[in-house]
């Protein structure tokens, strides 16, 4: 027992004096290779032969900020109906050779995108190409998928009513970026569902499946030749496009005013909005180590040693940097029981003013740095992880070699640089506060 | 109908020759093969009796390691429920030489990430890092093991965040309030009835007393399992582990022996009204053997019924309800196999706007009725045989999954050699076992059934 005690303390002083060996390196270990197709059609390849499956993510840069007013949704739904027939296969067909192959093949759209995710066992990839490529070139929208999904999404609306984080998130939103088509929700509203048309759908996605500024990552059992048949094979299939203009930039919106949304639920969900930066600003690195020690870090952020551990006032407390690609926003959150509602709230203003104020301490800098270059390789350590760090990389438009530039730019931040970041985003102390629920002593803004 | 569904499949058929001389052709003893090469893993014990799993993948240098405990909430006394909830939280409280709030912190500033979770049948610690930090996060979870301080100062406040985490996650939600109902429904004398998290009155009262009872209790190497996987070799790890849990003393715990049901005589029902619903939904629970207590092969064929039953949206539920009848915006079934004591097959559904809870009950009752009369083909069996031993390939690529599969099956009473068993029972699944394990499980004096809409009757009528 006592062996073991010392040879702790020993372990302790020992990882605190070599920061970072085996992880800072191992990141060369990801060889990205770009793989070039017919028309400057690309895509960013790791191949992994060790286990015997293939993942291709892809985004394209045209997503629900796009919908029509009105028809509020149609992205989120184009993207839900292009796995439900294509081609010669009608809705069942095609989800029947989806899953006797164990195919997973999905859509999906944020704000800024619609993405497309397959995922196959190697001996399969000919028939999921064929498959990504019938939705992607001829889906069908047939009219039985298409009421039932619409359903589908009316459901998931009345649904997400019942949830307060989502509802906090919806209102959230449209205070934050009022005027702006960030404002409006990505999932639509029960009338704009209705109102979708399957020309709206097909119009849709004839505008947005294109090549223009497509970013494709492939990662897995395939190497580089097959990788270039599996591009030509399906994303080559694809219009040349357009890109959509850019959006305007969001400037953020009632900033210090308090929105409440009454709910009979014992626990307040609370979120705060403040400044942040998009993510080709300069100073976004520093930002993002900033909020690593307010509250990105867990356990080790400066929100959940005060509102959590020393207070239980929360079970959940974090800020994150949301960076869209017209608007950066820094969000903080807690659920927190309605009678500490306004202690809560307090103690988190407090938290992002102070960082506003005085930025971090050396110590914070360094513990910060610790983690956040020490895990790094922990987001890569799954075929199907590595795809998403390399499509959120190009997405980013950080450049092919950021992986291996990624820890240097965080080890380059210094107090400094924080306490200006910091000071630009948060030393105003004026932040949107949404709170779902029946906090005590909370008073909405007249 | 049918006749359309047949020729649809003939149809679908027929492309796959065409388009796939792939999986779908491959025959089942192939896949059982490679399910079971990608299941492979090496083990060891340690003198003290504790058993280590170890799961090589070398393509990044790093490790999750976990230790599980083979103790869960259904291991509590009566009156205090939460406390094994309650302990993996105060477990991260500091020992005699980890200062309280430090352990995750330092595991943090060595670049790494750790958590813990806590289920009916077992409790986890884990933390992922870059291999070389694999020592001393062994370290610091082996004198955690032993050597947990707790004082009042640390206790009080993490009660008042387990009870926050309770509201976040229950009280707050009526879906999940309706989920405790029927659980507390299902079984009346197993505690799988008591909610994990526990009963917010008994939360309240827990103390720093009950959760070092329970620490003392059941914490040690013997009725740990350690499991690593990552950038490691059987070598490493066992040299690793000897240095750190093999020199703690193990102790032994008493057999895991609760409360069994009675053999169930009834259907049950748990209609709950909550204004802060707002769309209704419907689910059935039936006892179902988990794979610890059912014969060998039964478990494996209520996996494959759950496939063919409502597992993806090919599956019969999804098919009759959503899509033909179009009466259901979504149904789908479950089956928790991995449990120490007989566990849950569950039946859902949710209405399309406009339908009413009992036509969609009516029509979830007509399905099983269906199976039950017409049974399942050897066609039907096949595809389901073959997609279930397919999916469960995708779990090599992700450690940390690898690692939580292995943790959940042996803390639930399964063996290594069972899981190298797994698929070939799987893969030897018949249409007859799948009938059998179907009327089995799928009967109403097994089950409860459970509602949850706005107001009284409200679901019940149609929109005009």
């Amino acid at each position: 027992m006592r062996n073991s005690m010392r040879s702790l303390i020993v372990l302790l002083v020992a990882a605190l004096l070599a920061p970072l060996p085996a992880a800072a390196e191992s990141i060369a270990r990801v060889g990205i290779d770009e793989v070039e197709a017919q028309d400057g059609l690309a895509a960013w390849l790791v191949a992994e032969p060790s286990v015997p499956i293939v993942v291709v993510e892809a985004a394209f840069p045209r997503g629900s900020a796009r919908d029509p007013q009105g028809k509020e949704g149609l992205a989120l739904m184009t993207a839900a109906l292009l796995d439900e027939g294509a081609g010669p296969y009608d809705s069942e067909a095609f989800r029947t050779l989806l899953e006797d192959n164990s195919i997973e093949l999905s859509f999906s759209a944020d704000r800024d995108a619609l993405y497309v995710s397959l995922t196959t066992l190697a001996p399969n990839l000919d028939l999921a190409v064929e498959l990504l490529t019938l939705a992607l070139t001829d889906p069908r929208f047939d009219k039985e998928p298409v009421e039932r999904i619409r359903n589908q999404l009316l459901v998931r609306l009345a649904r997400a009513e019942e949830d307060p984080r989502q509802v906090a998130s919806r209102t959230f939103y449209a205070t934050i970026f009022e005027g702006h088509p960030y404002a409006r929700p990505s999932d639509g509203t029960p009338d704009s569902i209705k109102a979708i048309k399957r020309a709206d759908i097909d119009a849709f996605r004839k505008e947005a499946l294109t090549r223009a500024g497509l970013k494709i990552a492939i990662v897995g059992d395939i190497d580089a030749a097959r990788a270039a048949a599996l591009l030509e094979a399906s994303f080559g299939k694809l219009p040349e496009g357009t890109r959509p203009p850019a959006l305007p930039e969001a400037a953020l919106q009632n900033l210090g005013e308090v929105k409440v949304v009454t709910r009979d639920n014992p626990q307040t969900v609370l979120l705060l909005g403040a400044p942040g930066l998009e993510r080709r600003d300069p100073d976004f690195v520093p930002a993002y180590v900033m909020n690593y020690v307010l509250g990105g870090g867990g356990f080790a952020s400066r929100l959940m040693e005060e509102v959590r551990e020393k207070r239980g006032l929360a079970y959940s407390v974090s800020s994150g940097l949301l960076a869209l690609k017209a608007a950066g926003l820094l969000q903080a959150g807690a659920g927190t029981e309605n009678a500490s509602a306004a202690r809560s709230l307090d103690l988190i203003r407090a938290e992002l003013s102070r960082m506003g104020q005085a930025g971090v301490s050396a110590d914070e800098l360094k513990a910060a740095k610790l983690y956040l270059t020490g895990s790094f390789p922990l987001r890569f350590d799954s075929n199907a992880k590595i795809a998403r760090e390399l499509l959120d990389i190009q997405l980013d438009e950080l450049g092919i070699d950021y992986i291996n530039e990624r820890n240097g730019l965080i080890e380059a931040v210094t107090t400094d640089d924080i306490a200006r970041v910091a000071k630009r985003l948060l030393g105003e102390g004026s932040y949107l506060v949404v709170a779902v629920g029946a906090p005590e002593g909370l008073a909405p803004s007249p | 109908m049918s006749l359309k569904i047949l020729l649809r499949r003939a149809l679908v058929l027929g492309a796959l020759l065409v388009a796939a001389p792939a999986l779908a052709e491959e025959s089942r003893p192939a896949l059982a093969e490679a399910l079971k090469s990608a299941l492979a893993v090496e083990s060891f014990t340690l003198k003290n009796g504790m058993q280590a799993i170890v799961i090589p993948d070398h393509r990044m240098p790093v490790a999750t390691h976990m230790v599980w405990y083979r103790i869960g909430a259904a291991d509590e006394e009566p009156g205090v429920s939460g406390i094994a909830h309650f302990l993996e939280h105060l477990m991260f409280k500091g020992t005699k030489k980890i200062p309280p709030g430090e352990f995750s912190k330092i595991v943090a500033r060595n670049g790494g990430q750790d958590n813990a979770f806590t289920s009916q049948d077992y409790t986890a610690y884990f933390q992922r890092v870059a291999v070389d930090r694999l020592p001393l996060v062994m370290e610091m979870e082996a004198d955690r093991m032993v050597n947990l301080v707790l004082s009042d100062e640390v206790v009080t406040p993490e009660r008042a965040v387990i009870v926050e985490e309770r509201s976040m996650r229950i009280d707050n939600d009526p879906a999940a309030e309706l989920d405790e109902q029927m659980d507390a429904a299902l079984f009346l004398n197993h505690p799988y009835g008591i909610p994990i998290i526990g009963w917010k009155r008994e939360m309240q009262a827990l103390t720093r007393e009950d959760a070092i009872a329970f620490y003392q209790r059941y914490y040690t190497p013997s009725d740990a399992i350690l499991v690593v996987a990552g950038d490691v070799t059987l070598e490493e790890v066992k040299a690793l582990a000897e240095k750190t849990y093999g020199r703690l003393k193990g102790r032994e715990v008493a057999p895991r022996v609760r409360p069994q049901e009675p053999p169930p005589s009834a259907a049950r029902r748990v209609d709950m009204v909550d204004a802060r619903a707002k769309s209704p939904s419907f689910e059935r629970r039936y006892l179902a053997p988990s794979y610890r207590t059912a014969e060998p092969g039964l478990a494996e064929a209520i996996e494959v019924l759950n496939d063919i039953l409502g597992a993806h949206s090919t599956s019969l539920l999804y098919r009759r309800l959503v899509v033909e009848k179009g009466i259901a915006a979504a149904a789908s079934s479950w089956y928790d196999g991995d449990a120490y004591d007989p566990s849950v097959f569950s039946v859902s559904a949710i209405p399309r706007q406009g339908v009413s809870l009992a036509e969609v009950e009516a029509g979830v009752d007509g399905v099983i009725a269906e199976l039950l009369k017409t049974g399942v083909t050897a066609q039907d069996t096949d595809r389901a045989v073959k997609r279930v031993l397919a999916d469960a390939l995708y779990i090599r690529d992700n450690q940390f999954a690898m690692a939580r599969f292995y943790g959940a099956a042996l803390t639930s009473g399964r063996s290594i050699e069972d899981i190298e068993a797994l698929p070939d029972r799987i893969a030897a699944v018949t249409p007859e076992a799948v009938m059998a394990a179907a009327r089995l499980v799928l009967d109403m004096r097994r089950s409860v059934t459970g509602t949850l809409s706005p107001e009284p009757g409200k679901a019940e009528e149609r929109a005009p």
